[in-house]
């Protein structure tokens, strides 16, 4: 009886930490130094269905920057020291395509979760995945049918890109982690919940790579992590 | 029952007679002309086809009547025995039907190489304006050298369609490289003859505009090139025409023949963009 009890105290200081012992928060921005690369504009002549839905030129999307040298798209994410996570969430997440663009351009989600692909154009699409280390596939979406359904199981960034629109980029961020976010307008992100620990926070752009830091959470605070990263001209 | 054979044969060859005769009703609503030409040297190329679908034509209605006139007079023969020779010997009317279709194929061949080989043998114009197309699955993309009137190198391995590097540019090393124009439709001047100079990223791929009578496949590794000179304003498709493979049926670009001043204009916004 008393081993029994000792186990269910075990079991509520292993699965609710933060709970016990309150919850932090790290939370910081994201900017550049120097000058980041003109965004190209992009020519949708071949398309006229997605062209038409545009009054001012597209741009390619590898660098989005907000006021104050910051830094959007950037996925920043707890790399090392979080609990495992064994169970996926249920929750889908979306990535749509629309105007022969991808909606968000980078999308954050756990192995394991379903990724629910829409083509909400009226042309086809051609999704794939330039995956290396799960599984990469490649499939044709007409216009008008119904989500595609699909999952990742291993941690990578995968470039995704359209067979049949050459200028469509985007990214998924499949991460072992359910700590992660994605820096927003100002370059801000923050990822609660934190229970106490010592963490390595990842930050990682499309193109600039990625940078760490660690961070050491004792109780309910907040942290604040800023990274910068060193913009090229071309 | 022979006769019906006859009967049909006719039915074929006045069947066959309808393209034979339309393709020249140029603009008319039941045509099967090609479309209207845009370019100095696609007279020579129509009036060849035509020739070649008159010639041909009435040679093949003739044979399809003179067979059926054979089949109508000795399909249903009255006695039962074998035709063993040909009646008066064959050899003679073999070897006249040999050299007359012989010399017309040579005098198509022949007169027909005028046409074609005017336009791919001779070189573009040094004033032409040079232009790169390149084709990869499943788009056309086209560059222009930009202010310093040069090309910059292509580096297969810098090609980065997300960010729109189609070519491979490297403009962090390469200063030639960093005001070519690269764009999705292809806009010319028009009464100026532009020099296209070809280049498949991946796989085979043509370049097809009917109203420029030009098709011309884009073979990897080879360098080819094609020129011509646009006469009219408009805008024009341009087709994959070699099966490229998934995406071939949406492989398409647009032909923009503009002005002069137009051309300029466009030439600007491009810059201005870079």
């Amino acid at each position: 009886m008393r081993k029994r009890q000792l186990f269910a105290v075990l079991f509520v200081i292993m699965v609710s930490p933060a709970w016990l012992f309150g919850a932090g928060t790290v939370s910081g921005k994201v900017t550049y130094t120097g000058t980041p690369a003109k965004q190209k504009p992009i020519d949708m002549s071949k398309e006229p269905s997605c062209a038409k839905q545009y009054t001012t030129p597209v741009t390619t999307e590898t660098i989005v920057t907000g006021p104050n040298n910051t830094l959007q798209n950037v996925v920043v994410y707890v790399s090392a020291g979080a609990p495992d996570e064994s169970t996926a969430p249920t929750q889908a997440v979306t990535f749509t395509q629309k105007g022969c663009r991808y909606l968000p351009h980078v999308l954050a989600m756990q192995t394991g979760q379903q990724v629910k692909v829409l083509n909400e154009d009226q042309t086809s699409h051609n999704i794939h995945p330039l995956a290396k280390v799960n599984r990469e596939w490649n499939k044709s979406q007409p216009p008008g049918t119904p989500p595609l359904s699909e999952k990742f199981d291993k941690e990578e960034f995968i470039p995704v890109k359209c067979n049949v629109h050459p200028w469509m980029r985007g990214y998924f961020a499949v991460l072992k982690t359910s700590y992660y976010a994605i820096s927003g307008d100002n370059g801000s992100f923050s990822l609660p919940s934190l229970p106490p620990g010592k963490y390595t926070i990842t930050a990682w752009q499309e193109d600039y790579g990625t940078q760490t830091q660690d961070v050491t959470i004792t109780g309910s605070e907040t942290k604040t992590v800023d990274f910068t990263f060193k913009a090229k001209p071309y | 029952m022979g006769k019906v054979f006859a009967v049909i044969l006719v039915v074929i060859a006045l069947a066959s007679a309808v393209p034979i005769i339309t393709h020249t009703w140029y603009g008319s609503r039941i045509s099967l002309s090609p479309p209207e030409d845009i370019s100095t040297h696609g007279h020579a190329i129509d009036e060849q086809l035509s020739e070649t679908m008159i010639e041909a034509g009435l040679l093949f209605l003739a044979a399809q009547s003179l067979l059926a006139f054979f089949v109508w007079t000795f399909a249903d023969p009255k006695d039962d025995t074998e035709i063993k020779t040909f009646p008066g010997g064959a050899r003679a009317m073999v070897i006249t039907a040999l050299v007359l279709v012989g010399t017309e194929i040579l005098a198509l061949g022949v007169f027909g190489q005028k046409a074609w080989a005017n336009v791919y043998f001779r070189p573009a114009a040094p004033d032409a304006l040079e232009i790169q197309a390149q084709a990869g699955q499943f788009a056309f993309y086209f560059r222009y050298p930009g202010v310093d009137g040069k090309f910059g190198q292509l580096h297969p391995d810098k090609i980065d369609e997300g960010n729109s590097n189609f070519f491979g540019l490297d403009p962090a090393n390469d200063v030639e490289s960093r005001d070519d124009i690269v764009a999705g439709e292809l806009a010319i001047p028009v009464q100026r003859e532009i020099h296209l100079l070809m280049h498949a990223k991946d796989v085979g791929h043509s370049f097809y505009v009917r109203e420029l009578r030009i098709q011309q496949d884009f073979v990897p590794g080879l360098d080819l090139s094609v020129h011509f000179t646009a006469t009219k304003v408009g805008k024009y498709e341009i087709v994959c025409t070699q099966l490229c493979g998934l995406g071939h049926y949406n492989m398409k670009a647009y032909l923009n023949v503009m002005s002069q001043d137009d051309f300029e204009g466009w030439m600007k916004q491009k810059v201005s963009e870079q």
